[in-house]
């Protein structure tokens, strides 16, 4: 049947059900399918802290939020054009960010009055008959029907029948957008082909659910989404845990060092050690240890010993791994502690958004206990990211903090992944005999970068003792002389203030070196500030947009940067803790703008505030 | 000149550093580390490949006396920072030192998992049963009813049998000797070092400032025939003055009877270290000497076993993953769907 295509230049789409209906797999497939298409994407994967909250309930419900285009898209969006709604709870859950006009697609099964009684409607109210979506427009599919039905000759229960339900969403929606599947198809076939029953039943509701919007006369549009203009080159979808684990693995490939991950697992950081754990070929040890603070403490042995020592956490693992960062700060070895932030305090949100975990990266260790802080700002930049986070660890023998969080970790994005060759290279420089002259092994004789000599076990004549305890500038040994003490506090401060002359000076991201308004980002903001920033230049206004990769040390040039503008606002997902640090060390009257409902800031909404200083 | 290098001898002098060492005047670890310097140049292993990792507390200041590499810590975590440096360099002979305190109360849980894991290290737990370096308070090993600092009412935590915990937690090499008896702890030391796996070796140590006497009744002339047992591999337990004594086992319950009585040797609970079963009786023996009708307490390994250590089954699986597959960096970052953009 012949149909008009219609042309659309941005599109976000929202997949939302019951946690067990395979929302995360279809958003996942879709996503892989735009991807291909070269169109540009953002994702946000939203989903409860609980394995299986209680069926057909709100607190139950699981999202998947996709947008994509035509043009070069940096969040997943503020509102929803398409609502899949699975159930009642997940319209409910949903509807408010969905457009006005947008369209709903609902499993019409999911609103019997079971579903809408767990779904909190009062009694007898059904919104796809009380007339309450009239403002939208909605899109009936029995979906649990239709795939029955497609499954009647099939020898499986009806609860597994149940179970292919979403396929017939993404094959509808595959139609709808014109798509070609193939890439599901051979994702089904890779993870059922020894499951023939589950890969047939799946195929074929995936093609039915196809070929119902195919043959339905009453979809009488299908829409298409122009390949974006993205600079040349070859792409892939990543997500942020993804695309660290491959930073890690990479630095570790060029720097030459064996990696041992030191992990305990924690939501939302045990992805990367799923995925470092599957790269054995690479010579990674991945090690899951009894607790946090084995974690970090056995990646600071690994570290001692000669290997990259990685330990991967959150929040309240990071709290718990605190008087070992001091270990490893009094030790000086190289080490990276990546911290995957979440809602806090506490076990606060597990599954939610936030950067609230940076003044603990700066401060959080008893006594003077200064540490590098990266930060990534997207997915794919965890690559880039976390490589920089290994270089400046073994290059300057400190650890170093490297703050990613949820929406980062579990959000995908267009990678225009590098060529190993173009890697930058890690200098690694292990001592292998004394210096001329030298006795003994002087542990704490250091380098122009006023970096100490990594001297591994396994190296005769370099034999020597490091610990916890206070050490005698130069030969390491135990002083509790109160000028050396104060001398050890200051050079520990300077060799990581120092690194910023290692490090890139800060880029302006958008918009001109000074004018009125500077907004000024770290980490997952990225999109939003970029996205707010960009519109309002086209609107001809005077704001620009830097975002901070490097938070500790600062770049050399930020004081300059921040005192080019009249304004700088700070937005975070936090109650104010960059902006602290900004005050504290640049004395700025920066303004903050802070959103602490573990969930992205949006554009809409930072557009509004940064116009307040316009 | 000769084609081969010849690794010097060295002696105990050489594994000592230039450290002033600061235990308390009669400190039981000075002993501990006279041995440890006897035993190490025995072992032919190349000194830059010995590492002593510690964690704090008196013990703990250790690796600053032993010309090795090493580490002094943080509580309680020493177990767990020598997991990860004998997983990522399985060639070097990792000596943990702790105390009771450090490896059974803050430093427990990585105690247990070292143990189970079964890293081919050397546990070393001096146990004084109190804590010295904070002067003074109860100890999980500290028996019940203490009166210490911050017990002056007496304590009322059940103390840890050491060697019963180990062997709950799966370790493969299970001993006990003395700081007052140095040819045994010189023996237990070599036995230590020998077995291939975690070795739990707990160090009666006398702390004679806060806890002076604890372990007497075992050290002492007076007392000691009658109060310790010498566990002998293949030999009957035997103990007493002219070994006079020994251990039967009726049923599972041992039994002191004297020799005198008509008993022999043949009577007797033989010592059989791979004997799970009996192992565990063994550290079950742990008595309060002050009890009417207590059994002595036994000296000795209670238990080896040879099972895979984690390091190797970890290089192994290494080796099989980079045989399957080549470390292709360019592929990993490809992955299997790209799309070009010209």
């Amino acid at each position: 049947m012949a149909r008009k295509q219609e042309v659309l230049q941005d599109v976000v789409i929202k997949f939302a059900g019951d946690s067990g209906d395979g929302m995360q797999l279809t958003g996942t497939q879709f996503t892989n399918n735009t991807a291909l298409l070269g169109i540009d994407l953002s994702t946000f994967p939203d989903f409860p802290a609980e394995i299986r909250a209680p069926i057909g309930t709100i607190p139950g419900v699981s999202g998947f939020q996709l947008r994509f285009s035509s043009d070069r898209v940096f969040t997943p969006g503020d509102a929803c054009d398409v609502l899949v709604a699975m159930n009642a709870a997940a319209l409910k859950a949903n509807l408010g960010a969905l457009k006005k006009g947008g369209k709903i697609i609902v499993n019409t099964d999911g609103f019997d009055s079971k579903n809408l009684r767990l779904a909190n409607y009062p009694d007898g109210e059904n919104p796809l008959e009380n007339g309450s979506l009239e403002n939208y427009e909605v899109i009936r599919i029995d979906v649990t029907k239709m795939t029955r039905e497609a499954l009647k000759e099939f020898q499986m229960g009806m609860k597994e029948k149940d179970r292919a339900k979403n396929m017939f969403v993404l094959g509808f929606l595959y139609w709808l957008y014109g798509r070609d599947m193939s890439n599901t198809t051979d994702f089904l076939k890779e993870k059922f082909g020894k499951k023939p029953d589950i890969l047939d039943s799946n195929m074929k509701v995936l093609q039915a659910g196809y070929n119902y919007g195919d043959t339905t006369e009453a979809f009488a549009i299908t829409y298409k989404v122009e390949k974006a203009k993205m600079p040349s080159g070859t792409y892939r979808s990543v997500m942020g845990n993804q695309s660290l684990a491959y930073g890690l693995i990479a630095a570790a490939q060029v720097s030459g060092l064996p990696m041992f991950l030191g992990t305990y697992p924690i939501t939302p950081a045990s992805d990367i050690l799923h995925e470092l754990s599957r790269h054995k070929n690479f010579g990674i040890r991945t090690f899951q240890a009894e607790d946090e603070i084995a974690a970090i403490t056995s990646a600071i042995g690994a570290s001692y010993g000669g290997a990259l020592g990685v330990t991967t956490t959150s929040g309240p693992g990071m709290a718990l791994k605190a008087e070992a960062m001091g270990l490893a700060v009094m030790l000086e070895v190289p080490l990276v502690i990546i911290n995957v932030q979440r809602g806090g305090p506490s076990t606060g949100l597990p599954t939610k958004t936030e950067q609230s975990d940076l003044l603990q990266a700066y401060y959080g260790r008893n006594g003077e206990c200064p540490m590098p802080v990266i930060s990534a700002s997207t997915p794919a930049d965890c690559f880039e990211a976390v490589y920089e986070a290994v270089r400046i660890s073994v290059q300057h023998m400190t650890p170093v903090i490297f703050l990613s969080d949820g929406y980062i970790a579990n959000g995908a994005e267009p990678w225009k992944f590098p060529a190993t060759a173009d890697l930058p290279p890690i200098h690694v420089k292990f001592k292998t005999e004394l210096g001329h002259g030298e006795e003994k092994l002087q542990p704490y004789l250091r380098d122009e970068k006023l970096a100490r000599p990594w001297a591994v076990p396994g190296t005769a004549g370099l034999e020597h003792r490091i610990g916890g305890l206070e050490k005698q500038n130069i030969t390491g040994n135990i002083s509790y002389d109160p000028e050396n003490h104060q001398l050890m506090v200051k050079i520990r401060q300077e060799k990581v203030d120092k690194i910023a002359e290692y490090i890139p000076e800060q880029k302006i991201d958008s918009g001109a070196a000074k004018g009125k308004v500077l907004v000024l980002g770290w980490g997952s903001t990225f999109g939003a500030i970029k996205s707010a920033v960009s519109e309002l230049i086209a609107a001809g206004h005077e704001v620009s947009h830097a975002h901070l990769r490097y938070v500790r040390p600062f770049p050399k040039n930020l004081g300059e940067i921040l005192k080019s503008f009249d304004t700088v606002l700070v937005p975070e997902i936090n109650n104010g803790q960059l902006i602290k640090i900004l005050r504290d060390v640049y004395l700025v009257d920066a303004k903050p703008y802070n959103k602490i409902m573990g969930v992205p800031i949006t554009k809409t909404e930072l557009v509004e505030e940064i116009r307040k200083y316009l | 000149m000769s084609e081969t290098a010849t690794a010097p001898v060295l002696t105990a002098k050489d594994f000592a550093t230039d450290q002033e060492v600061r235990w308390c005047p009669g400190c039981g670890d000075y002993s501990i580390l006279a041995q440890v310097q006897k035993v190490m140049p025995t072992l032919g292993i190349p000194r830059e490949n010995i590492v002593i990792i510690s964690g704090i507390g008196c013990s703990s200041r250790f690796p600053y006396y032993m010309n090795t590499y090493g580490m002094h810590s943080i509580h309680g975590r020493a177990t767990a920072i020598a997991s990860g440096l004998k997983a990522s360099r399985p060639e070097l002979s990792v000596w943990i030192v702790s105390g009771d305190g450090d490896s059974l109360s803050i430093g427990g849980n990585h105690t247990i998992h070292l143990l189970r894991r079964n890293f081919d290290v050397n546990l070393l737990v001096f146990n004084n049963q109190i804590y010295g370096l904070t002067k003074g308070q109860y100890s999980p090993t500290s028996e019940e009813n203490k009166v210490t600092k911050s017990t002056p009412f007496g304590s009322i935590d059940h103390p840890f049998n050491p060697l019963a915990l180990a062997m709950g937690a799966d370790a493969s090499f299970v001993a006990r000797t003395m700081d007052r008896d140095p040819k045994h702890l010189q023996a237990m030391l070599l036995r230590t070092n020998q077995h291939k796996g975690a070795s739990f070796l707990e160090i009666y140590q006398n702390c004679n400032i806060f806890n002076d006497g604890a372990f007497e009744v075992f050290t002492e002339k007076g007392s000691k025939a009658q109060e310790t047992l010498f566990l002998e591999q293949g030999k009957p337990l035997l103990f007493g003055a002219g070994s006079d004594k020994g251990i039967k086992l009726d049923g599972f319950t041992p039994k002191v009877v004297n020799l005198a009585d008509g008993y022999s040797a043949d009577d007797l609970w033989i010592h059989d270290e791979q004997d799970i079963y009996k192992a565990q009786i063994l550290t079950r023996i742990f008595d309060d000497p002050k009890v009417e009708g207590h059994l002595p307490r036994p000296f000795g390994v209670f238990y080896e076993n040879d099972r895979p250590c984690y390091e190797e089954i970890m290089a192994l699986q290494i080796e099989d993953a980079k045989a399957r597959k080549t470390a292709d960096l360019d592929a990993l970052l490809k992955g299997k769907e790209t799309w070009t953009i010209v």
